[in-house]
């Protein structure tokens, strides 16, 4: 019985990440019918922003040697939360604007130069050996230079576009993306795992029955219940919101009403981001798991399936998908069969959907004739 | 009469073109490019296969390394585990004869693809109540199922992989002969398949389902069906590169595999045959010449994906096909570009 | 007996009635028009004939078989064919492939031999090469057998799905407002079409369209929807004489 309120509370834990996480995936789904498959990664760039938040860029003090500074971290902490937050919702915005825009509006002149600039980097790096002894600087400045002559190839190909509808192909340009964050990511970050040294005061409650609470764990559960509040008092009164519940109901309609679409689906990006970013930091600062460029992959599919589970484009049934999946791999794991703890999301998933193919809060629209 | 004899011609002829390409190649080509040139035959069936349930019947299956694996390890496993034991009762299956390694493979072919078929089935099911995303969704997620179910089952080996499975297609000529056979028996059925009025069926499920029903293509059977014939493909490419590197682990067959052939479907354009073989070696060769630049190669590959994906959104050649024709084409389009002053 | 009968058919979509307690019937070598404001359910009654909707009540008989629970394809099988009011037609695809499909019906040969491309499945493709051809001439379209669908002039497209439909060789054609959009010269010459097909191929049609003149000019029986209910039957002159129809088309109270 404790073994299983243990498992419980770990679970919702776990759930309230993977539905923070989840609730971009199903915001983007249902503004853009898309599965932005790169939001994972999004979600490892928010842990990596936590990570060098509190190991270099903000003045955290080590817990062990200076236990008065437990005040000012948690101060900090906040800090480091927005910063992880803002610079999550900037590259939502961002993957938007230069990938999925395109798919939608076709490739302009703007996008070819930023695609022509991104494919110049790691061709200069390529020739990194040549010039290693000139200093950062240089590189910096022949990635520029090669990625400005990348530009006019770029702009080559994109000389006829046709506006593909396949979904597939979207699936694919999303994954591509993803791949490039994650490639990019080890680039940048290296492929080593990262720890955080404790730098939050951690306490154990226990609750009658011998259960135990961390205090991180509650952290992290409220949080998580605040940012989702804050969303759904954004979706449901605030003019963007409205407009963002206009567009996935029919977005041509929402056009013709004159709501500025890109402006919308830029703004729901930047929330989704802000999201994954918050639950990639406090994952980074409160759990002491192992951040690599990659590890954002599993919890972002988990998070994934966790929307379609609650039925993708419904913002409750991302939240109680997300707590369904973290409860369900919780009790995987701590029972005989934990080796199969990654395989248990997605047999959820299709038994649910076997049963119900919207989803458990999705409304099954079908095809009119 | 005529038919027959045309017939004979091609097949035969097709067989001795193999095995004369096959004796050349295995003779002149350094090891290593011949090692890159098996493996873009097995990326070239699984392009091939997966174009069948992707672009041509148009059913968003995009966890292909799922059947590839059970392709590979049951076929693994009737050789590693099961032949032994056989040939006790047939001394037929002797390996090392000729005529045991051939039989022994023949079997492991037929049980890998029905094997896959079989997984084909269970996938192939949720595509008849799913549509689009959700449908990819599910696939991908069967595609890990299976990867994790074998990473648990210790008989094959779990996460160390399976070893020490007998090279019953040596590693030259016979090698190829065989792989790139499985290509060509992969063409001959798309080709069949498009050029057909029963094959046009599938086409009209990519188009429009429901029209497709109410013009009384039973669609559920054609889901099930391509799914079917694709998987069961995928397995045999499966068999032969186990049987060829002798040594399968269950990484090899991860979400990574299953994007790389989805990717060379929609790269090749949705349903051209060519176009998917094309980019089968373009994905495959490309990424091995590229070694020298190491950590860069993943960073320039995914943003060409991307490039690509933005610059020419239908594929290389959309639904076309590469043909004499297009040559023809495009030799006039210059032709007449030239005129111009 | 009649070929086409409808029993009490109800379908409703959450709270509305789309198609509400309909008996209808339609005998064979008839040419039926089904006439109706927009919204009436006249689409939605197709959709349950042909099995794209299951009715909410009652049941559709056809030929005296009872056709619940049948897939489309089924019903197609069994000889009822229909057009869409969306066209939808296979877009990438030719003309010639878009009958095709439709053809696949009548084939012998079975999908393996078409794989491996046998001999007997060439002879039933040219068979079925022919049949396929035979319906798009009937339409008049044996210029644009190779364009692709979605390339057509929209009048094409129209009468492209009525060629792929006759190509199941049905007992029963639908159609859907085969005649929208078109200007009336073009819908003059449609119904003269439509009137050959019907005894060329054998067919009985049942036929929806919205403008009055042509309804009454080539239909021998009318039926009359009104959300969702039927409110009138009869030849043209007894429908265009009728107060309740007269008020259904102007939006009047009834009495
Ligand atoms: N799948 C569905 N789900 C919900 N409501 C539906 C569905 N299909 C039809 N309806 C509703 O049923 C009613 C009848 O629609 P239907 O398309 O049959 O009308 P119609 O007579 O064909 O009209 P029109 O002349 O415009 O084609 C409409 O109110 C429509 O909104
Ligand atoms: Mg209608």
């Amino acid at each position: 019985m404790q073994q299983i309120a243990q498992q419980l509370i770990y679970g919702i834990q776990l759930g309230s990440l993977y539905a923070l996480i989840a609730l971009g995936y199903t915001m983007v789904y249902g503004v853009l019918r898309l599965i932005n498959f790169a939001h994972g990664d999004v979600y490892m760039v928010g842990a990596f922003v936590g990570f060098y938040a509190c190991t270099r860029w903000l003045p955290f003090k080590d817990l062990a040697a200076h236990p008065e500074a437990a005040g000012a971290n948690i101060a900090l902490a906040v800090v480091a939360l927005l910063l992880a937050m803002a610079i999550c919702s900037a590259m939502g915005v961002l993957i938007e604007r230069f990938a999925y825009r395109p798919l939608r509006n076709g490739l302009q002149k703007a996008d070819a130069h930023f695609w022509g600039l991104v494919l110049g980097f790691p061709i200069t790096g390529l020739f990194m050996p040549v010039f290693s002894g000139w200093g950062p600087l240089v590189a910096v400045a022949v990635g520029m230079g090669v990625g400005f002559a990348m530009r006019p190839l770029v702009a080559w190909l994109a000389r006829r576009v046709k506006l593909s509808e396949s979904r597939l192909n979207a699936l694919i340009t999303a994954i591509g993306v993803s791949l490039l964050l994650e490639n990019g990511g080890l680039l940048v970050f290296g492929a080593n795992p990262n720890f955080i040294p404790n730098i939050l005061p951690e306490h154990t409650y226990t609750l009658p029955g011998g259960v135990m609470v961390g205090s991180s764990q509650l952290t992290i559960l409220g949080v998580s219940v605040f940012l989702m509040l804050a969303l759904r008092y954004i979706v449901m009164y605030t003019r963007p919101g409205k407009a963002m519940r206009a567009i996935s109901h029919d977005i041509e309609a929402a056009k013709l009403m004159g709501i500025d679409t890109d402006r919308v689906i830029a703004f729901t990006f930047a929330l989704g981001g802000a999201l994954a970013g918050a639950g990639g930091a406090m994952v980074a600062a409160l759990t002491h798991v192992k951040i690599t460029p990659l590890f954002g992959l599993l919890p972002g599919l988990k998070a994934f399936v966790a929307a379609v589970l609650g039925g993708a484009g419904s913002l409750p049934g991302a939240m109680v998908g997300g707590l369904l999946m973290g409860s369900a791999e919780s009790f995987v794991a701590g029972s005989s069969l934990s080796m199969f703890r990654d395989a248990i999301a997605f047999c959820v998933l299709i038994i649910i959907l076997l049963v119900r193919p919207a989803g458990l809060m999705g409304r099954h629209v079908p095809e009119k004739v | 009469m005529r038919w027959l004899a045309l017939r004979t011609v091609t097949v035969v002829g097709c067989i001795a073109a193999l095995a004369v390409v096959s004796k050349l190649l295995s003779a002149n080509l350094d090891t290593y490019v011949f090692l890159v040139v098996i493996q873009c035959g097995v990326a070239m069936t699984l392009a091939g296969s997966l174009n069948l349930i992707n672009g041509i019947t148009g059913q968003f299956s995009i966890g292909h390394a799922g059947f590839y694996a059970v392709g590979a390890y049951v076929g693994a496993a009737w050789t590693v585990l099961w032949q032994p034991i056989a040939v006790r009762y047939l001394p037929l299956l002797h390996l090392g004869t000729p005529l045991g390694d051939t039989l022994t493979l023949l079997i492991a072919i037929v049980v890998g693809a029905a094997a896959a078929a079989v997984a084909g089935v269970v996938v192939g099911l949720p595509s008849l109540r799913l549509r689009g995303d959700y449908l990819a969704i599910v696939t991908l997620g069967f595609g890990e199922v299976i990867r994790v179910v074998i990473l648990n089952i210790d008989a094959v080996g779990g996460a160390r992989g399976l070893t020490g499975i007998p090279t019953l297609v040596g590693s030259g000529d016979l090698a190829f002969f065989w792989v790139f056979g499985l290509v060509v028996a992969v063409v001959a059925l798309s080709r069949n398949l498009m050029r057909t009025t029963r094959g046009l069926t599938w086409l009209a499920v990519r188009e429009d389902e429901i029209a497709a029903d109410a013009m009384g293509v039973d669609t559920t059977r054609v889901k099930v069906t391509a799914f079917v014939v694709g998987s069961a493909f995928a397995g045999v490419a499966g068999v032969l590169y186990a049987h060829y590197f002798t040594s399968i682990s269950p990484d090899v067959f991860g979400m990574d595999m299953s994007i790389i052939i989805t990717t060379m479907v929609v790269l090749g354009g949705t349903g051209s045959v060519s176009g998917s073989l094309l980019a089968a070696i373009v994905l495959t060769a490309l990424p091995e010449f590229l070694r020298f630049m190491q950590d860069y190669r993943m960073v320039i590959f995914s943003t060409m994906l991307v490039v690509v994906m933005l610059t020419r959104p239908q594929g290389m050649f959309g639904h076309g096909e590469i043909s004499f024709a297009t040559f023809r084409r495009l030799l006039g389009r210059r032709r007449a570009g030239g005129a111009k002053p | 007996m009649s070929l086409l009968e409808l029993r009490g058919v109800t379908r409703r979509f959450g709270g509305l009635a789309a198609v509400s307690d309909i008996t209808a019937h339609v005998d064979t070598g008839e040419l039926v028009g089904l006439i109706g404001p927009n919204g009436a359910g006249k689409t939605t009654l197709f959709n349950l004939l042909t099995g794209v909707y299951a009715p909410s009540e009652g049941a559709v008989l056809f030929d005296g078989k009872d056709t619940r629970g049948l897939r489309p394809c089924r019903i197609a099988a069994l000889g009822i064919a229909r057009t869409f009011q969306n066209i939808r037609l296979f877009r990438e695809l030719t003309a010639l492939q878009n009958v095709k499909v439709a053809v696949n019906l009548r084939a012998r040969s079975s999908l393996f031999s078409a794989m491996v491309d046998t001999m007997a499945q060439r002879a039933d493709d040219a068979r079925l090469d022919g049949l396929a051809r035979e319906c798009l001439t009937a339409m008049g379209l044996e210029q644009v057998a190779d364009t692709r669908s979605c390339d057509l002039p929209y009048g094409l497209q129209r009468r492209l799905e009525i060629s792929r439909a006759l190509a199941t060789r049905p007992r029963l054609l639908l159609l859907d407002e085969p005649a929208a959009g078109m200007n009336p010269f073009e819908k003059q010459d449609l119904m003269q079409l439509i009137r050959t097909i019907q005894t060329t191929f054998d067919v009985t049609v049942l036929l929806i369209e919205h403008d009055m003149k042509v309804v009454m000019g080539i239909c021998e029986r009318i039926y009359v929807l009104d959300y969702g209910q039927l409110i009138a039957e009869g030849a043209p002159a007894e429908i265009r004489a009728n107060p309740k129809v007269i008020a259904a088309y102007l939006g009047e109270e009834t009495d």
